[in-house]
């Protein structure tokens, strides 16, 4: 089985940690930039964090056999300090980068002004530099939140097609399927959402434009959820093709909408042979 | 060793477009050369993506060359590393060197150790080195080594060397190759 887990933050996590995912059959993960447990007070502090996802965290990815990419953004929870504003004008710099595959985390956490504003430039960020979108959705107030971002999505003018709404769950998710961006399901040990649950879903709204991450930070998570998801899924009747398609080729397809996302060195092992997806095969 | 004029003719008429596009324009155009001009050989050890980044950076300043290696991703703090000795900037580029010694990415130690690495100071070179050693880091990769090398670098080998043997752990072939040619 090889996995793609499309939202994970290993800035957060262990060696032993790539030890067991590059042993899970994780192959290729996207970080997105987003806060850490502790708020930032200045740009500064972002670019170090957004040099370390574009330079020593894939090194240390690469050091596992595990493929690292990222996406940048200034997320709505510090975008609504106004001292971390000023990062906004840094991040076209990194915009610009080969491992940089999206703008994310982008969106809402208390849906303030500020949020609203920072949400809408960075949207137009990723149509300026023809990147697709990652948009995380609010941990409260989240049937609304989401339903907000998916106006604010509609506005700004990008495809939705090259859109990918987070931490979706059962009351969220038609509204996504309806929008036509991609589902994104972060499964979580107690929380957001977990491998039977997840199960369900995929049997009601089916596999297509669906991906599943472990969204592993520095709070209680497991980067092996996607694992445990991919088994559950065979457990309860999927086949091993749907299980490649949600854990692998949708990832895949949706960043590979960026033109940058380079998977040469993991997909040239003997088990993918003559599989490869950025050809578009399956 | 490689000229800028032999990288620029190499390289074409593409490289002369984006230079007409003036100093300003580097800034944008220097990360994306990976996908500008692709990966592949171009010349005598140069990829034309690192080729055609070593030119544009003979556009700017000494200011805006250290501008781009603060905010390049490691394939850019490479190529800037790289280009550094056929760039007329003297040993303005020192700090850059010492960024790259600073870390624990094994090919910017490496790629800090090249011709330029002439410009760093006797003692930063030698921790250099042993750093070199430490990571497992080839020494063949280290310019001048053999010339360099003194007594206080042989020194600093031999307790190295006695503290790994004190664990029980071996010395990298190279590494007590050096030593041998420093206690001959």
């Amino acid at each position: 089985m090889r996995i793609f887990d499309p939202h994970i933050h290993m800035t957060s996590r262990t060696t032993d940690d790539y030890q067991r995912m590059a042993e899970a059959g994780v192959k290729a993960i996207v970080e997105p930039a987003f806060w850490l447990g502790q708020p930032r007070t200045g740009p500064g502090s972002f670019t170090d964090y957004f040099d370390s996802l574009i330079g020593w965290e894939p090194f240390r990815a690469s050091q596992f056999g595990i493929k690292h990419h990222a996406t940048i953004a200034l997320n709505p929870k510090e975008a609504n300090d106004p001292r971390c504003r000023p990062v906004l004008d840094l991040l076209p710099r990194y915009l610009a980068k080969d491992g940089v595959v999206a703008v994310g985390e982008i969106g809402y956490d208390s849906m303030t002004p500020a949020e609203d504003e920072v949400f809408a430039a960075q949207l137009s960020l990723a149509l300026d530099h023809d990147l697709p979108a990652m948009v995380h959705t609010p941990h409260r107030d989240k049937a609304r939140g989401t339903q907000r971002s998916l106006d604010v999505v509609k506005e700004s003018g990008i495809d939705p097609g090259r859109v990918l709404l987070d931490h979706l769950n059962e009351v969220t998710v038609a509204a996504a399927r309806d929008a036509g961006v991609w589902a994104g399901f972060s499964i979580y040990p107690d929380t957001k959402m977990s491998p039977d649950r997840m199960v369900t879903i995929l049997r009601e709204y089916g596999p297509e434009r669906v991906l599943v991450n472990s969204a592993a930070d520095w709070g209680k998570s497991d980067p092996l959820l996607t694992l445990r998801t991919a088994e559950a899924m065979l457990a309860a009747g999927f086949d091993e093709d749907d299980v490649d398609r949600v854990l692998w080729r949708n990832p895949v397809e949706f960043y590979s909408q960026s033109g940058r996302l380079d998977l040469t060195d993991v997909e040239a092992g003997p088990t993918f042979a003559g599989n490869s997806i950025l050809r578009g095969g399956s | 060793m490689t000229t800028l004029d032999e990288l620029r003719g190499a390289l074409g008429p593409r490289i002369e477009e984006d230079l007409g596009r003036g100093p300003a324009s580097v800034a944008g155009l220097f990360p994306a050369a990976g996908r500008r001009y692709g990966h592949s050989p171009l010349t005598d050890g140069w990829t034309a993506d690192e080729a055609a980044r070593a030119v544009l950076l003979s556009a700017v300043s000494p200011d805006e060359i250290a501008e781009v290696y603060r905010y390049g991703d490691t394939a850019e703090k490479l190529a800037v590393l790289k280009a550094l000795p056929l760039l007329p900037i003297g040993a303005e580029a020192v700090p850059l060197l010492e960024d790259a010694l600073r870390t624990n990415d094994t090919r910017l130690v490496t790629a800090a150790l090249g011709p330029y690495s002439d410009h760093l100071g006797q003692e930063a070179w030698r921790q250099a080195v042993l750093k070199c050693v430490f990571m497992g880091v080839p020494l063949k990769a280290v310019h001048r080594l053999t010339e360099r090398a003194d007594d206080e670098l042989g020194a600093m080998l031999r307790a190295f060397a006695h503290e790994r043997h004190a664990a029980g752990r071996d010395m990298p072939p190279d590494a007590l190759a050096l030593l041998a040619l420093k206690e001959a």
